[in-house]
């Protein structure tokens, strides 16, 4: 998988290797949609991995795929202007040139491990983005897994994104999806609220299902509170989570959590693998 | 691998005549203090040194250096140092933190750029003749090295004892004029190595090294951390100085075409505030305690995780002289654990 294995061949673990954007367009006022194909070898990766965007000049940033392996053209990011880079990264148009390295993070989601199993994803904002490769990548995959569903929770109406993705969820009889946004308005008919708010209506058995959670820092510890609540064990609960990031590879130390670097144990965390590292949450 | 003597007149020939064809640098005076620098001349060395001001591992992973280079297209290079060099006078403890670093930068993610520098060196490190204020490398079982140098040389007195660590050793020790190193002189290096292994000891650790992966994990929430980092600056000379902090930073900058440029690594350190800062402002270790702390779980008990328990502390001291409000002495803290918490 990615580089690891490939330590004797001695390539320079920090030389990205060429890519070019396909397509790019803005989702909202915040979020750019930017589809990505390798020059050379296809990136061959899991949900839940990442890669490093280089933007000459500007830097690296490390950004979680957020489409399927599943579907081979290439892949999605989703990124967010809020830095030298992201900002970078959004005057990128279909044709430009751009840097990648990656796929990084040994810890993807367990696509193996909790087939058979029903599934829920819980995210927060663009928590969604990383979530819907294994969203997807399960849905391809129908029949592998029991039931899925998905709880979105957005700040207002402006940040929502993936619109004919959502309607799509939304209609499929073997998807419960369901949204609420904090702040709401005359034109939103859905709920409202916080993410955790939608838990306690998802109606199958919590204690065989399988939580996947990513969102803002703030997001995880209402989440798990509310997870314990409905006793749901840890070592059902699987975390995706951020930190500064610079190498990906366990050398800057910028990601450490405790003993756990988000690049290479993560970014895709056990609950329970977390108990004795009280940085985490 | 062979055990020489070489007397000090025939020492100095070799070393003028290694600068003649080879890039050496040497343990000198800088101020009042020493540190390494290209040496000129053998009588400019000073073997006799203390405590060089920065440990010797800016030498394989420079403060900043340039890791891929850019053309206008954006297309990467890597770039690579590839210099040959002789690191002379490297004292045991920071050979053991040279060792440590060649099992961070090698292992899992190979790092060509740190281990390509560290090919090219050849390492003559010798033991310590002056102990310097702070070293406490005997409590940490580092006041001797037994293996990592290409030359170890033990000064007794009329003369070194040269020890060839590898074959690269063996071959540049061949170029000096030596003698087999007699019983007599194996004696005075032993003598000298046992008393380094008491005397290099300016501060006592209360307990084993190997106790202080269990003493940290009782001592996540004690007292200690937040009482010593209410005067912390944050200002990172514990980890400036640090033979095992080795934590970066990478960034990009253009060349005056504005089109092509460089990627480049710098020393980073996480006592600094803004080292977990992400975007939207949000910083994960905002506190100095937890940054604080954060620093004697890396040498502690992180670090050597990857180490096989090896503490990632060898006892120079550096910090210990280094931080202002003295709060970095890693003996008083592990000492306070044990008193606090006892052994196991």
């Amino acid at each position: 998988m990615g580089q690891s294995c490939c330590s004797s061949m001695k390539r320079d673990i920090y030389l990205p290797r060429p890519a070019t954007v396909k397509k790019s367009r803005m989702m909202n006022g915040t979020e750019l949609y930017i589809h990505i194909e390798m020059d050379e070898e296809p990136l061959d990766f899991l949900p839940g991995q990442f890669v490093e965007v280089s933007i000459a000049g500007f830097g690296e940033a490390p950004i979680t795929i957020s489409s399927s392996p599943t579907r081979k053209d290439g892949f999605e990011l989703v990124v967010r202007k809020t830095g030298n880079v992201t900002n970078a990264i959004h005057k990128l148009k279909g044709g430009d040139k751009l840097g990648i390295r990656g796929p990084l993070g040994n810890g993807a989601y367990p696509v193996e491990q909790t087939k058979g199993k029903d599934l829920v994803f819980i995210c927060g904002g663009i928590g969604l983005v990383p979530q819907r490769s294994f969203i997807n990548y399960a849905l391809d995959k129908r029949a592998d897994y029991g039931k899925i569903s998905i709880l979105l929770g957005t700040k207002c109406r402006d940040q929502r994104f993936f619109h004919s993705e959502i309607a799509n969820w939304k209609t499929r009889s073997d998807v419960t999806f369901m949204e609420t946004i904090d702040q709401a308005d005359n034109c939103w008919l859905d709920d409202v609220g916080v993410v955790t708010t939608l838990i306690p209506k998802i109606d199958y058995d919590f204690s065989k299902s399988i939580f996947l959670v990513c969102g803002p820092p703030v997001m995880y510890k209402f989440v798990l509170l509310s997870l314990k609540k409905e006793n749901v064990p840890p070592e059902n609960i699987y975390v995706n989570l951020e930190r500064k990031m610079k190498c990906g590879v366990g050398k800057c130390g910028h990601c450490q959590i405790n003993d756990k670097y988000v690049c290479i144990d993560g970014p895709v965390f056990r609950y329970s693998d977390l108990a004795s590292v009280p940085e985490a949450i | 691998m062979s055990i020489k003597k070489i007397t000090k007149q025939a020492f100095a020939n070799f070393i003028d005549n290694l600068i003649k064809t080879a890039t050496v640098y040497g343990v000198q005076p800088k101020g009042e203090r020493f540190d390494f620098a290209p040496l000129a001349s053998a009588k400019d060395l000073r073997l006799d040194y203390d405590v060089t001001l920065l440990p010797p591992k800016r030498f394989f992973q420079p403060t900043t250096e340039t890791l891929l280079t850019f053309d206008g297209e954006g297309r990467y290079k890597s770039n690579f140092d590839n210099e040959n060099f002789i690191l002379l006078g490297v004292h045991p403890y920071d050979m053991v933190a040279i060792n440590q670093m060649d099992k961070i930068f090698s292992k899992d993610y190979y790092d060509e750029h740190y281990m390509k520098r560290r090919n090219n060196a050849t390492i003559i490190a010798c033991d310590v003749l002056t102990p310097s204020e702070n070293v406490f490398a005997a409590s940490m079982g580092m006041a001797t090295v037994s293996e990592g140098f290409d030359i170890l040389l033990t000064d007794i007195g009329d003369g070194y004892v040269a020890e060839a660590g590898t074959e690269k050793g063996n071959a540049l020790l061949a170029k000096a004029e030596t003698t087999d190193a007699n019983e007599k002189d194996l004696e005075k290096r032993q003598k000298l190595q046992q008393d380094n292994q008491k005397n290099l000891n300016k501060h006592k650790l209360k307990c084993k090294p190997s106790d202080i992966p269990n003493l940290l994990e009782r001592a996540y929430k004690h007292p200690v951390w937040e009482e010593k980092a209410k005067t912390c600056f944050s200002c990172g000379s514990c980890n400036t100085v640090c033979p095992t902090c080795y934590c970066f930073n990478v960034q990009d900058s253009f060349n005056w075409d504005l089109k092509s440029g460089k990627r480049q690594r710098t020393w980073d350190g996480c006592l600094l505030d803004g080292f977990t800062k992400v975007a939207g402002e949000h910083e994960f270790r905002s506190n100095r305690a937890d940054r604080f702390r954060h620093r004697f779980y890396r040498k502690g008990k992180y670090v050597p995780e990857k180490l096989n328990g090896q503490i990632s502390c060898v006892g120079c001291g550096r910090c210990v002289g280094a931080c202002l409000p003295d709060i970095a002495n890693p003996v008083k803290v592990f000492n306070r654990l044990v008193d606090d918490l006892g052994l196991l």
